[in-house]
């Protein structure tokens, strides 16, 4: 009896490390969002919106700019992002599914949305940046576009080849080309699957800092023009945090809160699409 | 499932579209790889690979750069993160898929992968101003007190707790992987099959004998995996590093030392660069990364592969 003790004793400790550890990780998260929300909530003002920054050292200002900047960016980098992922996702899944090609850029794809964000960045200064001789909105969205695309083209593949083969052989049947097959039949059936993958990849490139630092830089001026360096949000966030004002800390926090919440919201609109979608049916 | 035969135009044209379109991820991985070699040659036919690893020295004012220093502090910073991280991680893992109540499953682990949908700015800002002064006048001194008389390892605990180094960015980072880790191990813990279980259960096994002797042998492969991307993730980090690990180019002796990665000096110096061998030295730093984390990053694939083809045949 004396080894069951012993072995029920090690089973409540092993259970309540992984009871604590869950703690812990909801800890960290509720940590985190309570910490933004509370900061933020305090600074948010509708002048963030609507005025630009003032010089430092005076009261007021807001971030127009770069909420302007960052809307053309991510818009421009989405633009950019979104057919590539997409048509590269339907070849994975459709005319490449059996070649050695379309395995190899799958495997690649899982790659390269783990490599480090800052290095693309690094490859477009070089690429976009030093021989035109200026930073520009440009460079920023092609950054972000290239971060985009490996991750809505494997979400595509996936949902793609989710679609059942004989959905396929139906239409074959009927004497469809394959090309009309993929559009009015596989599209139609990964919709909500390949939707979410763009909300998810869009989540996750509104957040991206590291690439726009050398690319997009920043402007404390309003522009439209992508010619030029522009502002975005997480850019200034980081200039702001790090220098040396107080209100300039005040309006990084209120952003930062814009973000998350941005940011948290695409999410589960990415996740109940798909919960939607699979108990409708 | 076979390949299915186009011949008429417009599959033709479709497909040869979206072969361009996929193409796009090659091509971009072949382009960082060119220019980054060919922006840092300078620097490389300059000091030499080797040479460049070792030196301990980053002075533009004398032109000298080494990337040892760089290279360390990533090191350090990543495998304090992931030592933090995996046993959490998996505790959340297993919690999850073996031992809270079903209705509970589902929102957190949405929960958990939320964690990983904050982005890094945000982590930085809350690390500067919220968890820096936290570990500084609480958590820091604790362990000073604690450890700090102890021989051996009393040294990695000196220094002025100042909240700025490389404990504080090891646990942020920590907190950053623990979603990759967690939901990949928790994926590969729901493939062991239900009558694995229930025979070891059958023959009067506890909860834990289960997970040590029946889940986890049968899912190591995808646990594996798992904590190899987190590393690659953790390697290539940068803007929460940048705000909680100070930019000292010094190795660290103790926790509670500021130190540097790669990622940090990259995104401190490199619109400050002003001359060319400074600027081909950033890039030679770059193509450091980016072929560690890819070597990373392809070996966990590969022991992912591994792991289900060995279960599914």
């Amino acid at each position: 009896m004396e080894r069951l003790r012993k072995r029920k004793i090690q089973n409540n400790i092993a259970i309540g490390f992984s009871l604590l550890a869950s703690i812990i990780g909801l800890f960290w998260l509720v940590f985190i969002l309570f910490d933004v929300l509370r900061h933020g909530l305090s600074f948010f003002d509708l002048n963030l919106f609507i005025e630009d920054p003032a010089p430092p050292g005076f009261e007021g200002g807001g971030m127009r700019n770069a909420f302007i900047g960052q809307f053309m960016i991510t818009g421009c980098a989405i633009v950019i992002g979104i057919p590539f992922g997409i048509l590269g996702g339907t070849f994975l899944s459709e005319y490449g599914r059996m070649t050695k090609i379309g395995r190899l850029i799958s495997v690649i794809s899982d790659i390269m949305i783990s490599v480090p964000t800052i290095v693309v960045g690094t490859f477009i200064y070089s690429l976009m940046v030093k021989p035109l001789g200026h930073f520009s909105g440009w460079a920023g969205s092609v950054s972000l576009a290239m971060i985009m695309i490996p991750v809505t083209l494997r979400t595509t593949e996936d949902m793609m080849s989710l679609v059942p083969w004989s959905i396929r052989e139906a239409a074959f049947a009927l004497g469809a080309p394959y090309y009309k097959v993929i559009i009015q039949v596989v599209y139609r059936g990964a919709i909500a699957g390949i939707l979410t993958g763009i909300l998810l990849s869009i989540a996750r490139i509104a957040g991206e800092t590291a690439p726009l630092l050398f690319t997009s830089f920043n402007n404390s001026f309003i522009s439209l023009n992508m010619e030029e360096p522009m502002a975005s949000l997480t850019v200034t966030i980081f200039q702001y945090a790090t220098g040396p004002y107080d209100d300039w800390h005040a309006m990084a926090w209120a952003a930062s809160f814009v973000i998350i919440l941005a940011i948290l919201l695409l999410t589960v609109l990415g996740r109940l699409l798909v919960i939607f979608k699979y108990s409708s049916k | 499932m076979k390949q299915v035969k186009t011949t008429n135009f417009g599959d033709r044209f479709f497909s040869f579209f979206t072969f361009c379109a996929a193409m796009v991820v090659l091509v971009s991985l072949a382009g960082i790889f060119i220019s980054l070699i060919f922006e840092s040659w300078e620097s490389l036919s300059r000091f030499g690979f080797f040479n460049f690893i070792f030196t301990d020295d980053w002075n533009p004012v004398k032109e000298v750069f080494g990337a040892a220093i760089p290279l360390v502090g990533t090191f350090i910073t990543t495998i304090l993160a992931l030592l933090i991280a995996i046993p959490i991680s998996l505790g959340i893992a297993v919690f999850i898929t073996e031992i809270c109540p079903s209705k509970l499953k589902a929102p957190l682990s949405i929960a958990i992968e939320l964690l990983a949908a904050i982005p890094s700015i945000i982590y930085g800002m809350w690390g500067l101003f919220t968890f820096a002064p936290i570990m500084s006048e609480y958590i820091e001194p604790g362990l000073q007190f604690v450890f700090g008389d102890i021989p051996f390892i009393g040294p990695i605990f000196q220094g002025t707790p100042l909240g700025i180094d490389v404990l504080t960015a090891s646990i942020v980072l920590s907190i950053m992987i623990i979603p990759f880790i967690s939901s990949i191990a928790r994926d590969t813990i729901l493939l062991t099959p239900q009558v694995l279980k229930e025979s070891a259960y059958s023959i009067g096994t506890t909860e834990w004998e289960v997970i040590k002797d029946v889940i986890l042998p049968y899912s190591k492969f995808g646990i594996y995996g798992g904590i190899i991307i987190a590393l690659g993730r953790a390697l290539g980090e940068t803007m929460a590093v940048a705000f909680v690990l100070g930019n000292r180019h010094a190795f660290p002796t103790s926790f509670f030392d500021a130190t540097s990665t790669i990622t940090v000096t990259l995104a401190n110096e490199f619109t400050e660069a002003d001359s060319n061998l400074y600027m081909s030295s950033l890039y030679l730093l770059s193509l450091l990364l980016f072929v560690i984390s890819f070597i990373v990053l392809s070996f966990a694939k590969f022991i992912v592969h591994k792991g289900s083809k060995k279960w599914n045949g």
